[in-house]
């Protein structure tokens, strides 16, 4: 290894290393990074002692200005709970029709329903809440459990068929795998419950079968569906006679849910949405009900 | 001081050894918050653990790469909190081997997703999602419902488990493969020593509306359920840490 030297027109040393006559330089790391190498140091253990850090023998140190996420988050949700306040009071306190009569609140529960719904109840329902295949059109369709806003509220709550102690009750029996009617029956009473939505079914053919259907819908289905096939709010039971179907209105989703039956399931949002939210969605899905007509 | 270092890059043995003490340092700063791990994890005494069939989901969870864009962490921001619900604690996650935080979300985070929506509509949406969010980009998971599960294994799983520390005991791990039949499976005579084992919040039923066939999509439909449901300790903010 050659001896460094001083290099004449730098000004610096050299590293003593030479290829052809060309010597590496040995320049010195700029004072800047020196500067920032040093006090990036300092800033980062001062940061230690000032925020949570240090573990020890049975706990860690908590830090010198007392950092918490935990209780930060906390006291922004409150200071978010707060601001609302002024609305979500309102909400809470009025009845219906008073709120229903309010544009400014309307709008803001337009505005905030909006959001709510598309988080929470879209993904069922569709972002127009005019539902999916299994999940209820719930703006355009008659609803199962009653139209008035306190009765959307209530199933918001407690749900259907869900987990909540006072969860609102509906099976459609399984007529057909658990044989109450024989499968003759079954297609007949099809065929009647086809009529009632499009009377074009009925033809001069299948007049024996739909009276047949008639007497098996009294005997079996009117209990629930009513005896026009109209549906009863009382037991959720959907009106059979208009171009509203949950599962489908073609001969075989029809025979499918006599035959096998169905048992749709509304989540309870009580818990997960506050009871201000749960209301104002119930006045959410009233407006757009209103709109709709 | 910096001399010292021009020096030390001279002198290859010191050079290496200052190597190993300065990377020492960095790995000593990464693994001590783990020596207090007993005392930063809130105690729970009512956490539940997964079932077989919950364990089983979980693993197609993974094998899937749900990880990849749902999170399962709710962090300690406002908007996380209102939107997703309380805020995710290390206890929520005591029995995660590995943990599923994510940190990446092209789909919304899922730690409270358990019974948000319906068994029907999970079976639906992971089968299809565009069958009913039309904007959806989740990939269509139609295979979940024609696979039949592989029980045969879950014990090995279990006992896995139980060596990191998951409390499951030998019970547990001698009927896993039955206890995943019955928990998808109400009618059958398993189901009761299965709620016996798993506590009566366990949820028996089909999963994907088909109970002649256990299906990797019942496993996966009975994790989802589960998620944030393990231990009410997140709706009670004041839990007291160990000590």
């Amino acid at each position: 290894m050659a001896l460094s030297e001083r290099d004449k027109v730098s000004g610096h040393m050299t590293t003593g290393h030479e290829w052809n006559g060309i010597k590496e330089l040995n320049t010195p790391v700029p004072r800047v990074v020196y500067i920032f190498l040093i006090s990036a140091t300092i800033f980062s253990v001062t940061w230690t002692i000032l925020m949570p850090s240090w573990p020890g023998i049975n706990d860690y140190f908590r830090g010198l200005l007392g950092a918490d996420q935990q209780a930060e988050v906390r006291q922004s949700v409150a200071e978010g709970v707060a601001e609302r306040s002024s609305w979500t009071d309102a909400i809470v306190d009025e009845d219906f029709t008073t709120i229903r009569a309010d544009p400014s609140l309307m709008q803001t529960v337009r505005e905030t329903g909006k959001m709510l719904f598309a988080e929470n109840c879209a993904a069922c329902h569709g972002a127009e809440g005019l539902g999916n295949p299994g999940f209820p059109n719930i703006i355009q369709a008659p609803t199962m459990w009653g139209d008035d806003p306190a009765t959307i509220m209530e199933t918001i709550r407690v749900g259907i068929n869900s987990a909540h102690d006072e969860t609102r009750y509906g099976q459609m029996l399984a007529f057909g795998r658990d044989q109450m009617l024989p499968l003759s029956d079954v297609d007949r009473v099809v065929t009647y419950v086809q009529t009632l939505s499009d009377p074009a079914i009925a033809t001069a053919d299948n007049a024996e079968d739909i009276g047949e259907g008639a007497t098996i819908f009294a005997d079996n289905c009117a209990a629930c569906h009513g005896e026009t096939g109209t549906g009863m709010q009382e037991t959720g039971a959907p009106n059979l006679t208009d171009q509203y179907w949950i599962y489908g209105g073609d001969r075989s989703s029809i025979r499918h849910t006599v035959y096998y039956g169905r048992q749709g399931l509304m989540p309870t949002w009580e818990g997960r949405l506050t009871p201000a939210y749960i209301k104002l969605l119930a006045l959410y899905v009233a407006d757009l009900r209103t709109a709709a007509k | 001081m910096f001399g010292l270092h021009y020096n030390l890059e001279r002198n290859a043995i010191g050079l290496v050894l200052a190597i190993v003490v300065v990377a020492g340092i960095g790995g000593f700063i990464e693994i001590a918050p783990l020596f207090t791990i007993d005392e930063t994890v809130e105690q729970d005494a009512d956490m539940r653990v997964y079932t077989p069939l919950e364990v089983a989901g979980r693993n197609i969870y993974i094998r899937e790469g749900c990880y990849a864009c749902h999170s399962q962490m709710i962090r300690t921001l406002r908007d996380d909190v209102d939107r997703y619900g309380p805020y995710s604690l290390a206890v929520e996650s005591q029995y995660d081997h590995p943990m599923l935080w994510g940190s990446k979300r092209t789909g919304p985070d899922l730690a409270r997703v358990g019974d948000k929506y319906s068994d029907a509509w999970n079976t639906a949406h992971l089968n299809n999602p565009r069958d009913l969010v039309p904007e959806s980009k989740m990939p269509a998971y139609r295979w979940l419902l024609r696979n039949e599960l592989k029980t045969e294994d879950l014990g090995l799983h279990l006992a896995a488990l139980r060596k990191v520390g998951v409390p499951y005991t030998d019970e547990m791990i001698a009927n896993a493969s039955i206890d995943a039949y019955a928990q998808a499976n109400p009618d059958t005579n398993d189901a009761p020593a299965l709620a016996e084992r798993y506590g009566d919040a366990t949820h028996i039923r089909m999963f994907d509306g088909d109970g002649a066939r256990l299906t990797e999509m019942d496993a996966l439909v009975a994790y989802l359920q589960v998620l944030g449901k393990m231990t009410d300790a997140a709706y009670q903010p004041d839990l007291p840490e160990a000590q």
